[in-house]
């Protein structure tokens, strides 16, 4: 028998760790959604057509600026570093699920790990120390790579577990039929695994479409129109970072709308992924 | 070899030892461990095997032999010969992708391809072992398989619905499909029914019986009547004390359900254990 004491104190204690839980839910909630609002409230205002069709107004001051060179560039590096971290990704996870010994699959998970792990701002160095450094320029092509470098284990690390939980009874499936190994995971596992690898491609897209620390001293930023992929190139991030430091009332404002504007990205992105999978489910 | 000649005279149709599928002193290793030791039999041409044992005897082991599935595993190999039409499929220079189209198999739980229409699914052994295929040739292909394995008829409506919407005996019947178009010669049959009900396992007994006459076929079933009720040749599995399996008697299916010469089968067969 337990003693009315012990009874008490065992549903203090119960009650106790709910409620810290429920408290932790309910700070988490609260911070996306004021985050959210904050942004939504102060950028909406400064959001309008001008900001996505105009090159920023000189002098200062000048109604109707906006971020047409950062948006077009933040979309090319963006692109070109999704063009390159996918396939590496793929095959990456492909030979991770289905043709890596498990020591050697163990290693190469883990590196993945690790450079998952790794600081944006180190990988930025990276780039900078081999592309930046050789071409005597920042470029595009070397905020590319950064932002690959970044996407590529989220993309190989998706596509492994995507392909896992393809059934092993498929393979089976497969192989007793008399088709090659290569050619049942190309018709076989991958669409069985279409969605959650598309998810994480798209997820991956999302994560380095907002990451600023590894263009610093890669696409470095500009004020002019796209031309090359060898030379400087205007980000969104990158200008919401010097735009917010500064002290122009209409920078700041800019600042708040490229805040918005890359936040409702990512949220419909995050939508967009969250749908795909629901379609999978069904 | 002691086990031939009772087969012989099951079959009674091949005295001069005409076997599409003899296995010569094979074992079956995961790792270290041998699961299965030294089985010796010959299966006749257009007959239906069954392989019966107790749980954990290494019938599905023994099955997964026959077309060079059991290596799939990480560290499993096998040792012995295995003939199909005299020639060692363990050989050197034998390519196991072309014995699996020889040897086809169906599985425990039906698993047709969930991203593959019903048709697809009958031709995907054609289509995903070539480069090209026409489609009108692959129609045929599967609207024959279909036939033969009689699903066509509760199907030909929903050809280009998902293999998986059908219901499980429909699935199971489907695999079966899938096999046939390859053209195999044996095709095993791993526990085919146990994941189904009366009515569907009935439906894939009868057509065993029918397949019987185009193929030979080799079926692991826990189900003691469905052996009797199907096949010609019955093999009885059991662990041994080394918890390796073994063949422990082989022969007609009506020799060893009513007058089994060890003493182990008439215990299992009697439902002393198992």
């Amino acid at each position: 028998m337990l003693g009315a004491l012990t009874l008490i104190i065992r549903k203090g204690f119960n009650f106790m760790m709910v409620s810290l839980c429920v408290l932790g839910a309910v700070l988490a909630m609260t911070l996306v959604c004021m985050m959210l609002g904050y942004i939504l409230v102060h950028g909406i205002t400064f959001f309008n057509l001008d900001f996505i069709t105009n090159e920023a107004a000189f002098p200062i001051g000048t109604p109707g600026g906006g971020m047409r060179n950062e948006i077009i560039g933040t979309a090319i590096i963006v692109s070109l570093g999704t063009l390159i971290a996918v396939p590496v990704g793929l095959f990456a996870g492909i030979f991770l699920s289905e043709f890596a010994s498990p020591t050697v699959a163990s290693s190469v998970r883990f590196a993945a790990d690790i450079l998952s792990g790794v600081p944006s701002i180190v990988v930025g160095i990276f780039a900078y120390a081999i592309i930046v450094r050789p071409m005597h320029s920042f470029s595009a092509i070397s905020a590319a790579v950064a932002l690959a470098i970044i996407m590529l284990p989220v993309v190989a690390r998706t596509t492994e577990e995507s392909m896992r939980l393809v059934p092993g009874s498929l393979r089976e499936a497969a192989l007793a039929l008399g088709i090659t190994r290569w050619r049942s995971v190309l018709s076989v596992v991958i669409p069985g695994a279409m969605t959650g690898i598309v998810t994480g491609v798209i997820l991956g897209m999302a994560r380095i479409a907002g990451e600023t620390a590894p263009l610093l001293f890669t696409a470095f930023g500009s004020n002019f129109s796209f031309e090359s992929l060898s030379e400087p190139i205007a980000a969104l991030p990158l200008q919401i970072y010097r735009y917010a430091m500064s002290p122009y009332q209409d920078w700041l404002q800019q600042a708040w709308a490229g805040a918005f504007l890359l936040a409702m990205m990512v949220l419909v992105v995050s939508l967009a992924v969250r749908f795909i999978s629901r379609k999978r489910g069904s | 070899m002691d086990t031939c000649p009772q087969t012989e005279n099951a079959q009674g149709q091949n005295p001069n030892g005409n076997h599409i599928l003899i296995t010569k002193n094979l074992n079956a290793y995961y790792g270290s461990f041998l699961a299965v030791r030294d089985v010796n039999m010959a299966i006749a041409p257009n007959s239906i095997t069954a392989i019966i044992g107790p749980s954990g005897c290494g019938k599905s082991t023994l099955i997964r032999c026959f077309n060079r599935m059991h290596e799939v595993a990480h560290g499993a190999r096998v040792t012995g010969q295995l003939l199909l039409d005299g020639e060692d499929i363990y050989g050197t220079g034998i390519d196991p992708v072309s014995v699996r189209t020889r040897i086809g198999m169906v599985f425990q739980k039906p698993n047709p391809f969930p991203t593959m229409s019903v048709i697809d699914n009958v031709v995907a052994g054609l289509k995903l072992s070539r480069i090209w295929s026409r489609r009108r040739k692959m129609e045929e292909i599967a609207e024959r398989c279909l036939r033969q394995a009689a699903l066509w008829d509760e199907v030909k409506d929903k050809l280009k619905q998902s293999g998986t919407s059908l219901s499980g005996g429909q699935q199971q019947r489907l695999c079966i499909a899938r096999a046939l178009a390859v053209k195999p010669e044996v095709i095993l049959m791993d526990e085919p029914c146990s994941a189904l009900d009366p009515i569907a396992t009935l439906k894939i007994e009868d057509l065993m019986h029918t397949l019987a006459k185009d193929f030979t076929i080799v079926i692991v079933t826990h189900n003691m009547q469905q052996a009797g009720r199907v096949s010609d040749a019955t093999a009885f599995m059991m662990m041994g004390d080394d918890r390796a399996g073994q063949l422990v008697e082989y022969g007609a299916t009506k020799q060893i359900f009513t007058n089994p010469k060890d003493k182990r089968t008439e215990d299992y067969i009697s439902g002393l254990f198992g």
